[in-house]
Formats: structure tokens, C-alpha cells, sequence
């Protein structure tokens, strides 16, 4: 890749007069040496696989295997449907299509990791929702799904991408980033209008942490799945009004990094602190595994 | 880079609920069925660390017996692997280690088959990526992520000049080996990761050469069905 920034990204993008997208394409074929035309189908494919995660999840029984989660997308599904969102239509679709594949995940049912299993419904409820209401084709959502994966390049490898190295604002939130850039392209904004969406994401879930009850990829991720996917779309929005990240979303990034080194051990995926040391919180957990955990 | 490309983002395509827990897991038990060659008859699988912990939660057991039959990331089949291992008459034993391990999700699997034995510990090492700790009591590292070939061979002078010689002459370039013994002039193990897979006739080159006693091919990405 000849990137590791976000502004070399852009820089990039822009004098090439390329998107992020196709660029991410070409610069992917480049280091594995296979034709663009396989590397876009292996995407296209993942893409198939978000959509018909969302239609599981608003449609099937997503009943986890502990019996803790299930069938919240289909709730607030029903309440869209009804007309009584107080988000309005669009976001609570967005929130309702996240929550779904958030739930086929954890009913053991078919996702692609983007770019964890724990943040895997970030990123087809902004982008299944959005196609839906834009009417942009596959071929589009593909080349969206190449500029989200070149903004994780990034965080990942200037930062974290895991709960268990960097908290939930790794996953989360760098979900929440690369959904918010990508989706700021494909609404037709600029190179650099698509970094300041990361910036403006990043900068919300700063601090968050990863404690999950039980260890489960259940309580609280799935509903910060719904909620990521729309600070989300409010980041691209920002970002599309010409809002900008005044600190570089770079820096931003390494702030992350910063507060994930710094974060305590039980407030990364160890399950011993945050919401899964609450006295709810351990009681789920000894009725799960029939003991205490120190 | 930490993260090499595009796939390592967006993906892997995977059965939930955790990239670590039960991706990682499958593909760390597709390696050991690889290792030993065929369909096992007898698995024993321990659990260290945080696996040990939490496999009910994640499937974790599943998965890796999923990967056991050989099934890839996001086989379907996952979740009901344990009940299709039983159909298959593979006795499948699934214990807790207290251990201490270098990385909290660690497994140690070990498979029969009617003619042979093979013993994989490995490690999940987040987003579905996974290290390969040991084979059969060789401390030889790999990730799996590449076509790999495992040489059991004895330790002499010039194995390893004919060995790579061999993937030389075949156009095979070695991104990455590692070599154990179990004592000089014994019984080694060199595993070497490369960048295309290995042809049927360097495999037969290789396995016919003086003191190589056996050759094992793991490639995970070659049966996925998403890529």
C-alpha cells in the first residue's frame, strides 16, 4: 500500500483524481498480486453476505445460543414500520439493519467481520439501508466497501482495531469511522470531506470501553452496533455540511491509541470490569459458566 | 503493517459470534485436520486461558470441531458441527487446562486417525488470525494465512539446501520457515510458508528425498469457500 495515513490517502486520491474506493482496488491488487477483477469479485461476495444478513436478521429467530439476546432489530423494526420513530425513517432503519447483523452474529449465523464480529453490524446497517434509500448499485456498495477497508487500513495499523487491545472504541469505533467516511463518498463528497467524516466519528467514541457481560459478543455490543451505525451517518452528514475535523483525523487516530494503551486491562474484553462486573452483570455470568470468576 | 491488505478488514466471512473465539477456532482446527491428513476417528481438544473461560459462550467448541471436518470460516454447518462429528463416528473429548499460555486463547488439539497421530497447539490471535505454537512437540511457528508445507525429516547436513531446492526449481518463493529438532541428529520439522501453493509433483519431490519421512500441506485459503 502506498499509504499509511489518512492525509496520504486523501493526498493520493485526490491527485490521481481517483476514489478512495477504486484507489483501495488497484493498491489491494497491487500487494496480492491478484487481478482487480478477483479481488472486486471476493468483495462483491462479502457485500451478498451483509445484505442477506440484514434479511435474516429482520426475519428470522435471532436467538443467541445463551438465551441473553435475540429479535431486538425485528422490534424496532416493527416501530419504524409504525411510523413512531423519533429518529425518523431513514436513521431507524439504519439503527433496525446494524441491530439485525449484530444478532445473525450472535446466533451464530453468517457475517463478515468489519472489521471485527463485534462491530460487524456497523457497516451493512448504514450501507444496506443506503442503497435501499439512494438506489446506488452493487457495483457502488463494492467500491464503498474498498474506501471503508483503506480508512480501517489505517486506523488498524496506526492503532487498534480490537476490543482487546484498544477497547470498544477500537472496534466500535473504527467501525463507526470507516462507515461514515465510506458512506460521505458515495453520497458524492470529496476525498478530503471523507476524512474529516472519519475524524468527526472517531472523536465521539474516544474512551469507550470493551466489557462485555459474560465475555458474550451480546450486552452492550449490539446496541452499540444500532447506535454507531447512526453517529454514522450524523458524522457523514457533518462532514457533507462542511463540517471539519479541525483536529486532523490522524492525530485523532493517535489519540485513540493513546486512551487504548492507557485503558485497564478490565476494560478490554476481559469481562471483569465496566458492565460485566455489575451485580447483573456477574450474576448472568455465574448462571452462563456455574461459577465465580475473580 | 500489522494488517497487510484490504481482506484483513473487510473480512474474514465467518459464522458469529466473535472473530477471535470461534473464526480463529475453526480455522485453527482445519489446520490440525489438515496436519493429520484425513478425517479423524478420535479429537481431544483443551482449552487454556480465556477459551476456557468462555467457549459455551462463543461456540468456540463448535467451531473448531466445525474445522475439524474441515469446514471453512462461514460454513453454516458450524453450529451444529458437534452432533455432525458424532453422525461421523469421530469421538470428540473437549476439556478445561489450567496451563499458564504465552496468549489467552489458546487450544491444544490432538486427532487420530487409523494410521496416524497428530498433536497442533495454537493460538487465536484476534480477527480471526491465528499463530501455530507446535506440531507434535516441535516449537515451529505459522499463521496459516499462506499455502504452508510441514517437512517431518531427521536432522543432517544439506536438508534444508535440498528442501528449498526443490521449491526453488519449482518457482515457489518461501515468505517465511521455522526449524525445530528434537535433538541433533534427530527427528525435525521444518514448516514453510510461501507465496503460491505447492504443486502435486514438488510435494512428491520433496517427500521422496533421502531422510524426509513425511510432508503435510496446510492450506486454508485454497478450500474457502468465500475466496
Amino acid at each position: 500500500m502506498r499509504f499509511r495515513t489518512l492525509q496520504e490517502l486523501e493526498a493520493l486520491s485526490t491527485s490521481e483524481n481517483v476514489s478512495i474506493g477504486r484507489l483501495m482496488l488497484r493498491e489491494q491488487s497491487q500487494e496480492s498480486g491478484r487481478a482487480p477483477e478477483e479481488e472486486f469479485r471476493k468483495m462483491a461476495d462479502y457485500w451478498q453476505v451483509m445484505k442477506e444478513a440484514v434479511r435474516r436478521g429482520l426475519t428470522e429467530d435471532t436467538t443467541s445460543r445463551s438465551g441473553l439476546t435475540g429479535r431486538d432489530a425485528q422490534r424496532v423494526m416493527k416501530r419504524v414500520e409504525c411510523g413512531e420513530s423519533s429518529l425518523g425513517d431513514a436513521a431507524a432503519r439504519t439503527m433496525a439493519y446494524a441491530l439485525a447483523v449484530s444478532e445473525v452474529n450472535a446466533s451464530m449465523g453468517r457475517i463478515i467481520a468489519t472489521p471485527t464480529a463485534g462491530s460487524c453490524g456497523i457497516i451493512p446497517g448504514v450501507f444496506v439501508s443506503s442503497q435501499e434509500r439512494f438506489g446506488w448499485s452493487d457495483e457502488e456498495m463494492t467500491f464503498g466497501l474498498f474506501a471503508a477497508g483503506a480508512i480501517g487500513y489505517v486506523i488498524a495499523n496506526n492503532s487498534f482495531v480490537s476490543g482487546a487491545e484498544g477497547g470498544c472504541q477500537a472496534e466500535v469505533g473504527s467501525a463507526i469511522g470507516m462507515a461514515a467516511g465510506a458512506l460521505t463518498e458515495l453520497r458524492g463528497g470529496t476525498p478530503e470531506q471523507a476524512v474529516h467524516a472519519v475524524g468527526l466519528a472517531l472523536k465521539n467514541t474516544l474512551g469507550l470501553i470493551c466489557d462485555p457481560v459474560g465475555g458474550l459478543v451480546e450486552i452492550p455490543c449490539i446496541v452499540r452496533n444500532g447506535f454507531g451505525a447512526v453517529t454514522a451517518l450524523a458524522a457523514s452528514d457533518m462532514a457533507l455540511a462542511g463540517v471539519r475535523s479541525v483536529i486532523p483525523s490522524d492525530e485523532v487516530i493517535q489519540v485513540m491509541l493513546e486512551v487504548g494503551t492507557k485503558m485497564p486491562e478490565k476494560h478490554r474484553e476481559t469481562a471483569k470490569g465496566g458492565l460485566a462486573a455489575t451485580p447483573t452483570g456477574r450474576k448472568i455470568m455465574e448462571n452462563l459458566y456455574g461459577k465465580k470468576r475473580k | 503493517m500489522r494488517f497487510k491488505d484490504v481482506f484483513s478488514i473487510i473480512g474474514p466471512s465467518m459464522v458469529g459470534p466473535s472473530s477471535s473465539h470461534t473464526a480463529g477456532a475453526a480455522r485453527m482446527g482445519r489446520v490440525a485436520r489438515q496436519l493429520l491428513g484425513s478425517q479423524p476417528v478420535k479429537a481431544e481438544i483443551v482449552f487454556y486461558g480465556s477459551f476456557a473461560d468462555t467457549y459455551r459462550g462463543h461456540g468456540t467448541d463448535l467451531a473448531i470441531v466445525g474445522g475439524i471436518l474441515d469446514m471453512a470460516t462461514d460454513d453454516l454447518r458450524i453450529p451444529d458441527s458437534l452432533k455432525l462429528a458424532e453422525e461421523a463416528g469421530i469421538q470428540v473429548t473437549i476439556r478445561t487446562g489450567t496451563a499458564v499460555t504465552s496468549h489467552p486463547n489458546t487450544a491444544k488439539m490432538t486427532l487420530w486417525s487409523d494410521s496416524r497421530t497428530v498433536e497442533v497447539i495454537g493460538a487465536s490471535i484476534g480477527g480471526g488470525n491465528i499463530e501455530v505454537l507446535g506440531v507434535d512437540g516441535f516449537d515451529v511457528k505459522f499463521i496459516a494465512m499462506y499455502p504452508t508445507v510441514c517437512v517431518y525429516h531427521t536432522d543432517r547436513p544439506g536438508m534444508l539446501a535440498e528442501l528449498t531446492g526443490v521449491l526453488s526449481r519449482a518457482g515457489i518463493n518461501i515468505g517465511h520457515m521455522d526449524v525445530d529438532r528434537k535433538q541433533r541428529n534427530g527427528e525435525a520439522l521444518t514448516v514453510i510458508e510461501a507465496d503460491s501453493s505447492f504443486p502435486d509433483e514438488a510435494v512428491a519431490e520433496i517427500l521422496g528425498l533421502k531422510d524426509v519421512t513425511d510432508v503435510r500441506i496446510v492450506d486454508l485459503e485454497g478450500g474457502e469457500s468465500a475466496t
